[in-house]
């Protein structure tokens, strides 16, 4: 079984982030970016259907230079071989007809990633993906079976509930965080990543993007609320004032 | 949230000065149907733009649906002035104003809560074939949750800013001191260290308690969406930027490992 993994490399949480001087992006000068966490829960149930099923495990990312760090970390963590798509395209279409381009001629039999991007969260890579290949596809996956010529997942939807769907294979499934345990690369698997193939593809043409990002701001407080100073024993003696006799809580 | 999405279409339709047209889909859902029926719907009716609601279901299918028009779906959006729409990025750090161009169809989907409600005449569209290659099976709810957070007057809850299991014991002293239930946002559950039945947000449980106590939690959207119903909400964070300060009426800007014990220590002088 041949399972793809397409990840995004994202500024690591909790970086401090500024905006740019053009004011249409993040200025990413000094930030250190990993593996965009939903993508890593995908590589997880990426490689533990291997474990179980046999075949390899290709990751790719569409991306500048830095991009192949990420890709070196999945390959650590035992994917067998990872493309790059070297663009700075950020568009979700743009970056959709890249990844669909470089998987065309690897024909996988899964097509797997996160569920959404903790920077543009717009949660559509995959989506868009199974339709440029000609392929359905499911999201927000919770579980994955492979049966004979088909996939039957367990897809999440709102407010607890779940459903059951199958499709055909080849399939693209969004896979949603927490549905397996992260698995950290082994100093072996460090070592035994130096030596694996990343491809490094130029990006082909893309059609222009539909939406461009004019302005990135930082919300406007509407900060209604009352915030306590002072030292840590300071601030929660007001707030237990508060809770207590305007929460009426204690 | 179809009343929602009407309001947020008729404001759309009068900034670019054009009608609006409502419809409702007649077939049980499947990413591939759905696409395919509203393909068909938008090339009868020809739309500058379709508006959805930023559901798991319009997240489903409605970027196939785009793509398939060689456009992005412009999703989650809280505000706009068309053809320029706002949506949260970086987890609700920032927003962006997302500009669209070209000739329609353009798509949008709005967050559930950005816009009252409206009404408006409603449609039904069957489509004239219907194939798909996904078959779903009924929805289903998992074993009943053992723990019923909906009932609690109050509730501590704890985000990523607890850092490691080894800390919930600090959490669960206040939830302690307070007699409250202890909850917890999705990373926390995902990672194993509270059971799933604890979790609140859009996947987890919707609470509207008395006081919610949000310790650690940045208060990414998923997360606002099933709390923010609190009568009291309060939020310990270390970064003053934080979303969940949005939403705070009492806020403590710092480190949790101090703030929590002297609280605790605080509600037990309280109430002695």
């Amino acid at each position: 079984m041949k399972i793809a993994v397409a990840i995004k490399q994202v500024p690591v949480r909790d970086s401090p982030l500024r905006v740019n001087a053009a004011g249409t992006w993040i200025e990413e000068g000094n930030l250190s970016f990993e593996i965009n966490e939903p993508d890593a829960y995908a590589l997880e149930e990426a490689l533990q259907l291997r474990e179980m099923h046999g075949g390899e495990v290709i990751v790719l990312s569409a991306g500048p230079a830095r991009v192949s760090q990420a890709i070196r970390e999945a390959l650590a963590k035992g994917a067998d071989r990872g493309i790059h798509v070297e663009s700075s395209t950020v568009d979700t279409l743009g970056v959709g007809h890249l990844l669909a381009t470089a998987l065309r001629t690897e024909a996988p039999d899964l097509i797997l990633t996160g569920l959404q991007s903790d920077d543009l969260g717009y949660g559509q890579t995959g989506v868009v993906l199974a339709e440029l290949l000609g392929l359905p596809h499911s999201t927000i996956i919770m579980q994955v079976e492979i049966q004979p010529g088909k996939v039957r997942v367990k897809r999440e939807l709102e407010d607890g509930w779940f459903q059951h769907i199958e499709m055909p294979l080849p399939a693209v499934l969004t896979i949603q965080s927490g549905l397996n345990k992260l698995r950290y690369a082994t100093l072996m698997g460090i070592k035994k990543a130096k030596t694996k193939e990343i491809k490094v593809l130029s990006a082909a043409d893309v059609p222009p993007a539909s939406a461009v990002i004019e302005k990135l701001y930082a919300p406007e407080k509407n900060k209604q609320g009352q915030i306590f100073d002072g030292d840590a024993n300071t601030a929660a003696a007001k707030l237990v004032e508060k809770l207590r006799f305007e929460a009426r809580v204690i | 949230m179809a009343g929602e999405v009407l309001a947020a279409a008729q404001e759309f339709g009068t900034s670019l000065g054009t009608g609006v047209k409502a419809y409702s889909i007649d077939l049980p859902y499947t990413a591939d149907a759905y696409t395919a029926a509203v393909e068909e719907l938008i090339r009868k009716v020809n739309p500058a733009l379709v508006v959805f609601g930023h559901t798991y279901q319009t997240r489903d299918y409605a970027p196939k649906l785009a793509a398939r028009f060689g456009r992005a779906l412009i999703g989650d959006v809280i505000a706009a002035r068309p053809p320029v729409f706002v949506r949260q990025v970086f987890q609700g750090k920032f927003n962006a104003e997302v500009r669209l161009v070209g000739d329609g169809p353009h798509f949008v989907s709005i967050q559930a809560g950005a816009w009252r409600a409206g009404s408006a005449p409603v449609e039904t569209f069957s489509p004239t074939s219907s194939t798909s290659r996904q078959v779903a099976e009924a929805p289903f709810r998992e074993a009943a949750r053992a723990v019923d957070l909906t009932a609690a007057d109050i509730i501590v809850s704890v985000g990523r800013g607890i850092k490691e299991k080894e800390n919930i014991p600090i959490v669960e002293a206040l939830a302690h001191a307070l007699g409250a239930e202890l909850a917890a946002s999705r990373p926390i559950c995902d990672a194993g260290w509270l059971p799933m039945d604890r979790q609140v947000g859009s996947s987890g449980q919707t609470v509207s308690p008395k006081v919610y106590v949000a310790v650690g939690i940045s208060g990414a959207i998923q997360h606002l969406v099933g709390m923010k119903g609190a009568k009291t909400v309060v939020a310990i964070n270390k970064d003053p930027d934080a979303p969940i300060f949005e939403v705070a009426h009492y806020g403590i800007v710092g480190d949790l490992f101090e703030v929590v014990p002297a609280l605790v220590e605080e509600i037990k002088k309280a109430k002695a």
